[in-house]
């Protein structure tokens, strides 16, 4: 097991106020709670990485978090506004602030990478010559230019992955959610996937809620930082972690862990120590 | 126990029919604010109006043919087969082609929208196209809805016009009948109720079409089984939903102009 270090103080400049502040949120679709009374924060340049086993809830959570599902209580309010109850052509807005990535991918399989990675900017009706040039930095960030023509069909999960995170950063987001982002992924292409996060999260410094059961991934993307001179992902000196990137963990729809990578690994609860372990 | 499962189908019908409602009204409503999606709206238009078009003609001239050798037989025992034309005409113009016409389009059109709608559910297309601020709703559903209902319009004169072709063709080629006669029999006893008839059919059978197809594939829960059986309901709804309001707007219409 990882023994990690006290975290460094977070920086005394970070606004008080959070990105995305759950109160109490319950869901249930109609059943047994899926999600019940769980109250986090997100705040600026933080990353929060969301724990837990398959089933919990953790890409309900997620999906909450951008207003893609009802609420039975509680509040949530990203960019300050409460999303809660507000009505869903409301939302549009506030979600194009977001970037989003789906667990699969969730690829247009009728689109181009192209039309796919530029959705937002065909809607908003963009000279084409300004979205191609989008879509190929888009593309370039996440390697995977040479795929500009091609459809999602003929891609391999990790480069569906990676198209689907070039989608979620072409607008430049301001908060960025990635679910299960490197879920059924080799070791390989999962490390390259969370290389792509760590670049977003030190290099433009993109708050994020990442949802994952993989601890490795959490454990990497807390021990690393991107280095631009080499343009790699490289590991912190002995003793450090990134202060900015935080856990949560979900066990049957509740929150049981909000802290550091330090309170994590020192945690006395069974669940997280059976989970750890 | 028996009752307890009575109650709660009905209840489920109500509900299901109450959302129905409120879906097909959104869907309705979307044109009136912006953005709406013409783009789409033409996209949709060649995909069901041109696709559509070769099973719509061979299904109105065959159907024309049939009324033409069924009806040719009834009528010699009364020594009126002159009239074949008038028959195939008004069957056709007031009936059939606007029926048979919905029905062929369901078979294929609603089938498809549930269906590809549906897989976009269950692999998180349609989260994601809310996650990227575009209301599925307006993309999706209203362009398909506006298609249908301007294309099944078109769609159906064609078949009436191939109907009546068709019943000419077994009028002349097979009962060796004067095919003056039978173009002149089909014209003359038409009137703008008849026309206007077989006219409003299209339009309520393409909005049944489409609203129906996309309900069912919108709300598509249960992976690839599940897509498979919102195709079923969507096609096997639509069509009952065609037959029932086709009764409705023929008494309606046969009531206002008594013929």
């Amino acid at each position: 097991m990882i023994e990690a270090p006290a975290p460094a103080p977070l920086p005394a400049s970070a606004p008080p106020q959070p990105l995305v502040a759950f109160r109490n949120v319950t869901v249930s679709f109609g059943g047994p709670p899926v999600l019940e009374d769980i109250s986090f924060t997100v705040g600026p340049h933080e990353t929060r990485i969301l724990l837990g086993p398959a089933g919990v809830g953790k890409s309900v959570l997620l999906k909450a978090t951008n207003g893609l599902v009802p609420l039975d209580s509680g509040q949530i309010l990203l960019f300050g506004e409460d999303i809660s109850r507000m009505h869903e052509r409301d939302l549009f807005p506030i979600r194009q602030r977001t970037g989003m990535v789906f667990q699969e991918g969730a690829l247009f399989d009728s689109l181009t990478v192209r039309d796919n990675v530029a959705y937002q900017l065909i809607q908003e009706e963009l000279p084409d010559d300004v979205i191609d040039e989008r879509v190929r930095e888009s593309l370039s960030f996440v390697g995977l230019a040479e795929t500009f023509s091609m459809f999602p069909g003929s891609l391999s999960g990790g480069m569906r992955r990676r198209v689907a995170i070039a989608r979620a950063l072409i607008r430049r987001p301001e908060f960025l959610l990635y679910d299960s982002p490197t879920g059924g992924l080799d070791p390989v292409t999962s490390t390259t996937i969370i290389e792509l996060i760590v670049k977003q999260r030190d290099v433009y410094k993109t708050p994020s809620l990442v949802v994952t059961h993989r601890l490795q991934d959490a454990f990497t993307m807390c021990t690393r930082r991107f280095n631009e001179e080499w343009n790699g992902m490289v590991r912190m000196p002995k003793g450090e972690v990134d202060p900015n990137t935080t856990f949560l963990m979900l066990n049957e729809g509740r929150l049981i862990f909000d802290g550091s990578l330090h309170d994590l690994v020192h945690s006395k609860d069974p669940f997280v120590r059976e989970f750890l372990d | 126990m028996a009752f307890d499962t009575i109650d709660s189908a009905a209840k489920q019908l109500v509900l299901t029919v109450q959302e129905f409602s409120l879906f097909a009204l959104r869907a309705v409503l979307n044109l009136f604010s912006p953005p709406v999606y013409w783009s789409d709206f033409t996209l949709q238009a060649d995909i069901i109006g041109v696709g559509s078009a070769t099973i719509v003609i061979f299904a109105g001239f065959f159907t024309g043919s049939v009324l033409a050798v069924q009806s040719a037989a009834t009528l010699a025992a009364f020594g009126a087969t002159a009239v074949t034309g008038r028959f195939v005409a008004m069957s056709m113009i007031r009936e059939l082609g606007a029926v048979l016409t919905g029905i062929m389009v369901s078979g294929r059109n609603a089938s498809s929208m549930a269906s590809e709608l549906g897989s976009m559910v269950v692999t998180e297309q349609i989260d994601a196209m809310r996650a990227l601020g575009v209301d599925p709703m307006r993309k999706l559903v209203t362009p398909r809805i506006c298609a249908t209902v301007f294309t099944l319009l078109f769609l159906t004169i064609v078949a009436d016009f191939c109907g009546i072709l068709g019943g000419a063709a077994v009028t002349v080629f097979m009962n060796h009948q004067n095919g003056t006669q039978y173009f002149h029999q089909a014209y003359l006893y038409l009137r703008y109720p008849d026309i206007l008839q077989g006219l409003i059919k299209p339009l309520c059978f393409g909005f049944i079409i489409a609203s129906v197809g996309c309900f069912y594939g919108m709300r598509t829960t249960g992976g690839t089984q599940g897509v498979g059986r919102s195709t079923i309901q969507a096609v096997v709804w639509s069509s009952v939903l065609i037959i029932f309001v086709d009764l409705l707007i023929s008494t309606l219409m046969v009531s206002i102009f008594s013929r």
